[in-house]
């Protein structure tokens, strides 16, 4: 089924699994994404922090260096590579010369290897810019061939733990295993438990469908995906962050280990480093607003006087709170959870309180 | 007996007599999905016909319903204020927005009648 301006779009492999379970289906990052199943939006988003939720994120980057050295790509990003360990993984930042974020993204450690998964609309660039870095040092190869499905929810591992053994109930949070065809990390993008698994494009729907078929497991769309990521308080990048942003006004300065503040030798090390010692004008934040009317992407935040002091990055209805939820920057005298501040939506400043992230308590796995 | 008319915005308005009911259609919930927020007129504010009245908010966007007639705002449904998820539920009947005093009794002459929307709707595709 064609959509308007669909013809250049791709396809995941799970598409007609997708279209056959009634998905809307919408353009995203150059793909045609299922943005939600007849379901909905709120029971997808409610189902998946109740039991389980499976995600087709095919669309995003796997890639995988070959050849590469923790020291190399500590040389484009500033988390602590070298302190992986076998079977591991982190949350990074690629980053440009001023300290811009290029992309975030997950790298791991796989035996010698290294791999990255990173956003499905940045991951061409990303391929270009690890190409002109590590070029001649490392071999950087997109697995276009494999497709990426997330399980997501409490039910999770025990769904999981009936296709790919009970091994996979006590991965710890932000490790990976290869399990048969299946190479599975215990991570997400939701907040709550669960994993991401990789497999050949060709076995992808076969895995969906056996998923699908536990009692547990609704498919579930980028709407609720969305969502989700934004009770979590987990930024989405081109939205929340961008090569404008530096990882210390978007809140994210605890990516860069301990050793890399005392080294540096990534891309912008000195901004950074000076920016974590004396913290820039603006600041990545959460915002509840007082009422129910959402504030979307693009609302000016104004302090109680009207004067604008930033913009919503992200905002929108979270399900699980049954109220309005925003990120965005502010100056940094208004970054204190509790401080009184106001969203215009509509042309009216509508009251509004800086909120901790997350919105909804993560429930990462943790070993007992 | 109740005239029911239809707008090609998707709003439907049914007059008695002076006075009409306006809301969207089931076919506007179903293209916008999971309704999580309702803004409404002021009652006694105005009205003008094609201009927005209110906004309609879904999980993923804002969208405006349009006045199908000029009019003074006579009642307004606060019970979708409080459970936006009512015009999901039952579009043409709790999930009504708004009730207006027409200018124009007659104003309702040149709107779809439910087989023209009908058939509207089938070309949209």
């Amino acid at each position: 089924m064609a959509v308007d301006g669909s013809t250049d779009l791709r396809q995941t492999p799970l598409h007609a699994l997708h279209v056959a379970l009634g998905a809307k289906m919408v353009p995203f990052a150059g793909y045609e994404m299922p943005v939600q199943y007849p379901t909905g939006i709120i029971t997808e988003h409610l189902h998946t922090r109740a039991k389980a939720g499976l995600f087709d994120v095919s669309h995003m980057g796997q890639v995988s260096l070959h050849g590469a050295t923790s020291a190399m790509l500590e040389t484009l990003v500033p988390g602590d590579i070298a302190g992986l360990a076998d079977g591991r993984m982190r949350y990074s930042l690629l980053l440009n010369d001023e300290g811009g974020i290029i992309d975030d993204l997950m790298a791991l450690r796989v035996g010698d290897g290294l791999q990255l998964v990173v956003n499905a609309a940045t991951k061409d660039g990303d391929v270009t810019h690890l190409r002109a870095r590590l070029g001649g040092k490392a071999d950087v190869e997109l697995h276009d061939d494999r497709a990426l499905l997330a399980l997501q929810g409490p039910e999770a591992a025990a769904v999981l733990s009936r296709v790919a053994g009970p091994g996979v109930t006590t991965m710890p949070f932000l490790s990976c295993a290869q399990v048969g065809e299946l190479f599975i990390t215990r991570s997400g993008y939701t907040g709550e438990d669960g994993f991401e698994i990789s497999v050949t494009a060709g076995r992808a729907v076969e895995l969906a469908e056996r998923l699908l078929a536990e009692p547990e497991v609704l498919p579930i769309g980028l709407g609720a995906r969305d969502t989700l990521r934004l009770e979590a308080g987990l930024c989405l990048y081109g939205h929340d962050i961008d090569e404008t942003t530096t990882p210390v006004a978007a809140g994210l300065a605890w990516t860069i280990g301990k050793r890399r503040r005392e080294q540096g030798g990534f891309p912008g090390a000195d901004r950074i480093l000076k920016e974590l010692a004396d913290p820039p004008a603006r600041r990545r934040i959460g915002i509840r607003p007082d009422g129910r009317a959402p504030a979307r992407e693009g609302s000016a935040i104004v302090d109680p006087q009207g004067n604008l002091i930033g913009e919503v990055t992200s905002g929108g209805f979270a399900p699980s709170l049954g109220a309005p939820i925003a990120m965005g920057y502010v100056a940094r005298r208004y970054s204190d959870p509790g401080t009184e501040l106001a969203v215009v939506v509509r042309d009216v400043a509508r009251p509004a309180r800086v909120a901790p992230m997350p919105f909804v308590p993560t429930r990462y796995y943790r070993a007992p | 007996m109740p005239t029911l008319r239809f707008t090609k915005d998707h709003e439907w308005i049914r007059q008695d007599g002076e006075t009409a009911v306006i809301g969207i259609t089931d076919y506007a919930q179903q293209q916008l999905g999971d309704i999580v927020y309702v803004e409404l007129p002021e009652p006694g504010s105005r009205v003008e016909a094609g201009k927005e009245t209110a906004v309609v908010e879904s999980a993923k966007a804002a969208s405006e319903v349009y006045a199908p007639v000029s009019g003074e705002v006579v009642a307004v449904n606060a019970a979708i204020s409080d459970d936006p998820a009512k015009v999901n539920a039952d579009p043409m009947g709790e999930g009504w927005f708004l009730t207006v005093k027409l200018d124009d009794p007659s104003a309702l002459d040149g709107l779809m009648d439910e087989a023209a929307y009908e058939k509207f709707v089938a070309e949209q595709g």
